[in-house]
């Protein structure tokens, strides 16, 4: 007997683990990217659907970071669309992208060290905070009602990734493995509709690779998270993600389920390189 | 059968009876607290009794019969006292398993108990049961505390405790009466739990318990303390122990105080500043713990800190524990304790969360005789006490005033002691077990028809203050090869007492002399070595590394002298030693989940260098198994270093030198 209701069937199909993978959230579209006379990206065009992982591998220099820059808006592709949720996507301020949901983490962790985890978490959530200057200088009214609320969100998310020991502590004394997952943390307090990890994996070891890859999957099956992600880890993208994009030299080489990515001989010749006559 | 109109229980005879006094006569009164989102949540007498009656209607929803076994498997949650608490009223037997636990422990333990219910505190666990289950699932229906990842399991056996709470409430017209009879009828010497000990030797063995054992116990051992209703204790220790559950249960029901539980295992040591426990049990490795932390953050101190530091604690070692037992003092000791009080004890104490402790108890192990008196010159009342689950925890223990660190002091209320003439204690209470589950040969062989109990330990009576001293389990206690006594626990236990040896294993049963495999402290010893500038990459490198060796060697020295002083013991002097290449753990089999050394397991796995200790080699090449928390196995390969360690002449041999010149 199961006393809990069953949700109404949503669209779009499920996967096999009994995740809902709905319609296109993002879509890019012939994306070229130069700096000057390098081509970083040359016509890219993928889409990212609600609801999956999905990731984007290469070699070192394949224009991985800058893909992901584009999407975050942080970069402007000379040529191209940018999609998101059905509108065209212009060039915006990174608080606009914040605001249209879309968070991230960084390769080289970009937190504040000086502050507590907790601090930095609630540093999430400041695009959320509608207190005036004064109001909060006064801690009074709105202000503190805000801050009760956000703070209670933001327990959620401590309680979720399980660094409730470390909540009051400095981050600068932290390790680099729990460092990740308060960037993750911080991510996560904007409740973003997309969430775009860059390297989350980087410089772990075996068990903290495997603590991240779970939050990972947690995050994406308890919150319906989209993300995109790039790693190097092959391990751990084919067992994470739902559809995989390569890219070699600025140009997409692959774009399947991680099956028909492995199986794909370009990406073979990519990896593990091609004998030259 | 049901004994409800002795005299002797003119009190509630079940532990949901004493739920129901409790709430009705404290209604207002803090029952259970526990933090949750950094906040301390807490929960009335009056409240916890309304989500027990929830949960227990909730479960007869389910159909939990009589008789029924209930497995618990979770970290301390009012949630899971709560479940057991639910499980007792349906008239079922709640057991509490290790949540830390692998696979295929809890197979066996799921499969010999035949649980038809499993409360899960989380993912985690709900898998662990599925594995252990195997290809037949034989758990009915499984409740879990925590949702999280829960999504995705499509199995119709499978319910959040909220949605079984939900029931409860929508059934109570329906159930209520029924739930109503079945707790009326539970008698005074029906099953209360059962709780699988660790099994040093062999498969666990599930230990019954009535509620006649938990209640009589709870009740003196609560007079015996003075404990009330306004003490706080925080439980953080394995649900599954004995301990905790009569802390956290039964005298936390017969005296009607409030548990608190932390926010997670990492978290406990804040949570226990801020709930500032009056009554606290710990193992001696917690006090060990505590004391090297402050020990390793006051060498970091400033210059003033560390002379203030040391002047006071050198009056705290002189005077502390007189003042504590309320001996005579002189005004001006008095006066400088009270000065340090306010400079160095009051400030670490609350650092500490000890600022509260009214009774503390250690046992388990032995504990440091430094340790022990480090708290008690505090000011903590730290005692120790013997016991086991077979008496439902409670053997001997320590009055207040009369607290040494070599004994165990005087026999708890109602528990009678004896010694048999191969030196291994006997003991008879109202606390004594019921059996073991389905398994009479060994009740039989622990239990005798007069109700004396075995306890495996070998002890004595101290001839001058009339206090148990333990010295080690019977069956460990030998001969060496010459005859002379061999009771390795002794050595060990004086070894462990240097901060930078975690573990000792002591050989030489039916052997011409004694060795020992050491396993180092890595955060003592990690510590030591970031200070003096040594590098190293692994355990493995600094537990081979020569000064390590030299420091261990010097350790074993002394140990050697102080055995040497003691005319029984002194053949278990240490000849040779190795320093282990990896922590012994409990994943591997080589220790039990309360951490104690299974001597035959390390027997096997380490034959080979077991061997080498005896031969005279000086080093040897080992390959060992090891088993990761995922429970994947990996092969750890050493060449270790064997070093003999310098003995003493023996206090029997010296007199009879003396005699000879």
């Amino acid at each position: 007997m199961n006393l809990a209701e069953t949700a109404p069937a949503p669209e779009g199909h499920v996967t096999p683990d009994g995740r809902r993978i709905g319609g296109v959230l993002m879509e890019m579209r012939n994306i070229t990217l130069r700096f000057g006379g390098v081509v970083a990206i040359k016509d890219i065009s993928f889409d990212i659907r609600e609801g999956e992982i999905r990731a984007i591998i290469g070699p070192n220099g394949a224009g991985k970071s800058s893909m992901l820059n584009v999407i975050s808006g942080f970069y402007v592709p000379q040529e191209g669309e940018v999609w998101f949720r059905g509108q065209r996507r212009g060039p915006m301020k990174p608080y606009e992208v914040a605001r249209l949901g879309i968070a991230r983490t960084f390769q080289n962790i970009a937190l504040f060290d000086g502050m507590s985890v907790l601090d930095n978490i609630m540093t999430g959530r400041l695009t959320m905070m509608k207190a005036s200057m004064l109001e909060q200088a006064l801690w009074w009214g709105r202000a503190e009602r805000e801050e009760v609320a956000h703070r209670e969100q933001v327990e959620k998310i401590i309680d979720f990734l399980e660094i409730q020991a470390i909540r009051k502590t400095p981050v600068g004394r932290l390790p680099y493995g729990l460092k990740k997952r308060v960037e993750l943390a911080r991510a996560l307090a904007a409740e973003p509709k997309l969430l775009l990890l860059d390297e989350p994996m980087a410089g772990m070891n075996v068990e903290e690779k495997e603590d991240m890859s779970r939050f990972i999957l947690d995050v994406n099956d308890e919150f319906g998270t989209t993300i995109a992600l790039i790693e190097h880890d092959m391990g751990v993208v084919m067992d994470l993600s739902d559809r995989v994009v390569v890219m070699d030299y600025g140009r997409k080489i692959g774009d399947g389920t991680p099956a028909e990515v492995r199986s794909n001989q370009a990406v073979i010749d990519a990896y593990l390189g091609v004998a030259h006559e | 059968m049901k004994d409800t109109t002795t005299a002797t229980a003119a009190h509630p005879v079940s532990m949901p009876a004493l739920l129901a006094r409790n709430a009705a006569r404290f209604p207002g009164r803090p029952a259970w607290r526990e933090k949750e989102f950094g906040i301390w949540q807490s929960w009335t007498w009056a409240e916890a009794a309304q989500q027990v009656r929830e949960i227990a209607l909730g479960f007869l929803v389910l159909g939990l019969e009589r008789g029924d076994h209930v497995a618990v498997i979770g970290r301390n949650r009012p949630a899971h006292y709560w479940s057991m608490l639910a499980a007792q009223m349906c008239g079922a037997v709640p057991v509490p398993l290790y949540q830390d636990a692998v696979a295929s422990e809890t197979e066996y333990v799921l499969g010999h108990c035949r649980a038809r219910f499993a409360v899960c505190g989380d993912q985690e666990q709900v898998d662990k049961i599925i594995e252990a289950e195997g290809e037949t699932p034989t758990v009915e229906q499984i409740v879990y505390t925590d949702k999280r990842g829960m999504r995705k399991y499509d199995d119709g056996r499978m319910n959040w405790l909220e949605h079984v709470k939900a029931e409860g409430r929508a059934a109570e017209q329906r159930l209520g009466a029924e739930l109503d009879a079945r707790i009326a009828a539970l008698g005074y010497d029906d099953t209360a739990v059962m709780l699988y000990t660790s099994g040093t030797t062999g498969r666990p063995k599930g230990v019954v318990l009535s509620n006649r054992n938990v209640i009589e116990t709870a009740k003196s051992t609560a007079e015996f303390d003075h404990l009330r209703a306004s003490e706080d204790v925080l439980a953080y220790l394995p649900m599954a122990w004995v301990g905790d559950f009569i802390f956290s249960a039964g005298q936390a029901l017969w005296a009607g105080f409030c548990v608190n539980c932390p926010e997670s295992a990492e978290t406990m040591m804040t949570d226990m500043r801020e709930i500032g426990p009056t009554y606290f049990f710990a193992p001696p490795r917690v006090f060990e713990g505590q004391l090297t932390n402050v020990m390793i953050r006051m060498e970091d101190a400033g210059r003033f800190k560390r002379w203030l530091f040391d002047r006071f604690m050198r009056t705290a070692r002189r005077v502390g524990p007189a003042i504590l037992d309320g001996r005579q003092v002189p005004a001006g000791d008095r006066l400088a304790y009270a000065l340090g009080n306010v400079f160095i004890y009051g400030p670490l104490k609350n650092t500490l969360g000890l600022s509260r402790i009214r009774v503390g108890y250690t046992a388990g192990e032995a504990i440091g005789p430094e340790i022990f008196d480090f708290y008690r010159s505090l000011g903590i009342n730290l005692k120790q006490l013997y016991g086991q689950t077979e008496a439902t925890v409670f053997i001997t223990q320590q009055p207040d005033g009369e607290v040494r660190p070599d004994t165990v002091g005087v026999p708890s209320p109602g528990v009678e002691l004896r010694i048999a003439d191969s030196g291994e204690v006997f003991y008879r209470s109202p606390g004594t077990f019921v059996e073991y589950y389905r398994n009479p040969e060994s009740t039989a062989s622990t239990k005798d028809p007069e109700g004396w109990v075995a306890t495996g330990d070998a002890g004595f009576f101290d001839p001058e203050t009339g206090h148990l001293r333990i010295i080690d389990r019977a069956k460990d206690v030998g001969r060496m090869a010459d005859g002379s006594m061999f009771a390795p626990k002794y050595v060990e236990n004086k070894l462990k007492f240097y901060p930078n040896i975690l573990e000792a294993v002591v050989l030489g049963n039916g052997r011409d002399y004694c060795t020992a495999l050491i396993n180092i402290d890595l955060q003592a010893v990690g510590n030591w070595a970031e200070r003096n500038n040594i590098a190293y990459a692994s355990y493995q490198e600094l537990a081979g590394h020569p000064q390590v060796y030299a420091t261990i060697k010097a350790h074993i020295s002394e140990v050697n002298a102080s055995v040497a002083q003691d005319p029984m013991l002194s053949g278990c002097q240490i000849h040779r030693f190795l320093v282990l290449h990896k922590e012994l753990d409990a994943d591997d089999g080589e220790m039990t989940r309360t951490r104690k050394v299974k001597r035959a397991v390390i027997g096997e796995k380490y034959a080979d260098l077991i061997a080498a200790l005896y031969d005279g080699r000086d080093s040897i090449y080992t390959e060992t198994e090891v088993t990761y928390e995922d429970g994947r196995k990996g092969r750890l390969k050493a060449t270790l270093r064997i070093e003999d360690a310098p003995v003493f002449p023996r206090a029997g041999a010296v007199a009879e030198t003396r005699a000879a010149a």
